[in-house]
């Protein structure tokens, strides 16, 4: 194609101005690529994290359980169904049993929440297999985060209160024999694991759970009456509908870096065409249609966003890599925002997220290029070719 | 319509708005030219020799009467047929000579092939005979901005000349050159005017071209004063 010819040697031509204008724009992509790769590599980090420590599968609920509503926590325990009973036992699913108690870090009363979960099960990565620790204190299991915000240590031993099936309030000492480290807040922060048995006992509820969790590798979901059968999408909701905010608060911040480029690039061609009428007017006298100048005018423009591809190859590529090798290191304290993060987030890239960008950028820079070629066609060859009009 | 004129002007007005009413720059043209002239308009400033030579290169339209070009009336051509005239027939100089400030000589003069669409051996070949003509062979990588102007008006010619069309527009081509570039400049067009018998129309007041030409054309105050046939081609 001419237009590509004639736009590529003028851009060479132009030398500086171009590159400078190709850099801007080879950063926007490279910049765009790598925060969503991170926001994608992140929510990857994320699910995984949270199914393997949360969600599993898929979970059952007790008709009455709602994890938001602490009260619901009283009725929302039943007896184990068979079908369930039996899927347990198959090492399926995992029965976890639920109720509200009270800690008394340095004297403070501090809520949390009791799960009751089998030493044995091998459903969701909490190490439950240490809750089969032999002590004269009930052992329990907690989460780093609980760990510091109660002052624990590993071997500690702590008073704890509950309130059983009855209304009636009992206490006891637990000691924890192990504290984990795990990326997913909710699995953690306020929360104490207890041998299933033990807190039935405890709950004077032998035989019940608030739930199930459905292991990863089962597709189990058929309706069981009393029972609710939650998705994993369902489960995900919210972590996704936050992935969905970052991305959209991502894209406030490329898209100002986009209208930079833009910017940059509308008022080199503005410029172009007022300083060029003199070669406009020459393109026309030598039998350039108007059609094809406004073409050649508008390929040179979005030709900066091709050119940029290929520049930002260069160093993008390597920056990418590096990152996706490397990982980036989230600021600390991020963990406390109740979010699932990971310390080390890898950045994903994906065949999509890098042609929408280039599609994307190279869209904008065509029509931003237009914009200003298009008033060549209302030029008057006779006063361009003198360049006189101003 | 007279076919067998190269170019055959009618009655001729161009008028231009300014302000509120309109100024007459060319008022009542009849002028016809056969192929392979050599021929100027001539008069003082603001006489409307370019206005005409603009109307004959179909950059601009007549007001009225009718200009036929190649058998093609000027007037009522649109943008694109326009275009594709001069494109295929003709060719123009300027006195600010116009080359493309980024491209070399060479590809300057390969231009008005590339619009047309010619294969890449037969264009060198044309693009290294245009040089020929113009005695740049030596320069072809360099840059406009790098060339002396008579250097540049002659890749300005050149790139008329290269795709051998039937006619050469000059407007001022010796302008803002020095006496020796002019006689250069107007030799090397002569020959090929004589050679190739490519139709040449200059817009001048310099002696220097007014000696070259076979034929002038005064105008004064847009119209045509006299037409005189010039028989010998003196000092060469
Ligand atoms: N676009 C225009 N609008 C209004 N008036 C114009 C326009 N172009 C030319 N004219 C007028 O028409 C007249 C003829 O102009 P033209 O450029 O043809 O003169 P010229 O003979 O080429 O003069 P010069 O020797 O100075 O180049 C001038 O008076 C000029 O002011
Ligand atoms: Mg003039």
């Amino acid at each position: 194609m001419l237009a590509i010819k004639l736009a590529y040697r003028n851009l060479i031509g132009a030398g500086l101005r171009t590159w400078l204008n190709v850099f801007v724009l080879s950063f926007t992509y490279i910049l765009i690529i790598w925060q969503y790769g991170v926001i994608d590599g992140w929510n990857y980090q994320a699910k995984f994290d949270m199914q393997a420590w949360e969600f599993g599968n898929g979970q059952y609920w007790q008709r009455n359980y709602d994890p938001y509503d602490y009260f619901s926590f009283e009725e929302s325990h039943a007896a184990i169904p068979e079908l369930l009973q039996k899927a347990t036992s198959e090492g399926i699913v995992t029965p976890i049993l639920i109720s509200q108690g009270t800690i008394y870090p340095d004297g403070r009363l501090q809520s949390m929440i009791l799960r009751g979960i089998s030493p044995n099960q091998k459903v969701i990565a909490i190490p439950s297999a240490e809750l089969n620790t032999k002590s004269e204190e009930i052992p329990v299991v907690i989460g780093r985060r609980m760990a510091n915000s109660c002052k624990l240590k590993q071997g500690d031993i702590t008073t704890i209160r509950w309130r059983d099936a009855n209304g009636t309030f009992d206490a006891k000492e637990v000691k924890v024999v192990k504290i984990f480290n795990c990326d997913v807040p909710s699995v953690d922060a306020g929360q104490m694991y207890i041998s299933l048995e033990k807190l039935q006992e405890m709950m004077q509820t032998p035989g019940e759970a608030t739930m199930f969790v459905v292991g990863e590798n089962s597709a189990m979901k058929d309706s069981i009456s009393g029972w609710k059968y939650k998705s994993i999408d369902f489960l995900m909701k919210d972590m996704t509908e936050l992935i969905k905010m970052k991305k959209v608060g991502g894209s406030i911040f490329y898209f100002i870096l986009l209208l930079l480029a833009m910017l940059a690039i509308f008022d080199t061609q503005v410029l172009s065409i007022f300083r060029r009428q003199k070669e406009i007017g020459t393109y026309i006298a030598m039998g350039m249609t108007r059609k094809q100048v406004v073409g050649l005018f508008t390929v040179e423009g979005a030709m900066h966003a091709i050119l940029a591809v290929i520049v930002g190859a260069v160093y993008g590529v390597p920056f990418l890599l590096w990152q996706m090798k490397i990982g980036m290191t989230m600021p600390a304290g991020s963990d406390d925002m109740g979010i699932p993060i990971a310390k080390t987030i890898f950045p994903v890239y994906g065949a999509g997220l890098v042609i929408s960008t280039i599609l994307l950028v190279l869209i904008i820079t065509t029509i931003v290029s237009y914009m200003p070629a298009h008033k060549i066609s209302k030029m008057n060859p006779t006063d361009a070719i003198k360049g006189k009009i101003q | 319509m007279e076919q067998n004129f190269l170019i055959t002007i009618n009655n001729l007005v161009k008028n231009f708005p300014i302000g509120g009413g309109e100024f007459t720059a060319l008022n009542g043209i009849n002028l016809t030219f056969n192929t392979g002239e050599f021929v100027g308009f001539v008069g003082p400033s603001g006489s409307g020799k370019t206005t005409l030579l603009n109307i004959i290169g179909s950059l601009d339209t007549p007001s009225e009467g009718s200009v036929n070009v190649l058998g093609r009336e000027v007037g009522k051509l649109n943008t694109k047929k326009a275009a594709i005239l001069r494109r295929q027939h003709l060719g123009f100089i300027f006195q600010t000579y116009n080359l493309l400030p980024v491209y070399s000589v060479y590809e300057n003069v390969e231009f008005p092939l590339l619009l047309l669409k010619m294969n890449a051996s037969e264009r060198k070949k044309a693009v290294m005979d245009a040089l020929v003509w113009v005695g740049l062979t030596d320069k072809i990588k360099s840059r406009p901005a790098q060339l002396s102007g008579g250097e540049c008006q002659r890749v300005a010619v050149a790139r008329a000349m290269v795709k051998k069309p039937k006619i050469v527009l000059a407007d001022e081509p010796t302008a803002n050159l020095d006496a020796a570039n002019s006689h250069n400049i107007l030799k090397m067009m002569l020959k090929l005017n004589e050679e190739l018998k490519t139709t040449f129309i200059f817009a001048t007041h310099d002696d220097k071209v007014i000696k070259y030409l076979k034929r002038k054309i005064s105008l004064e105050d847009g119209k045509v004063i006299q037409d005189e046939i010039i028989k010998t081609n003196k000092e060469k």
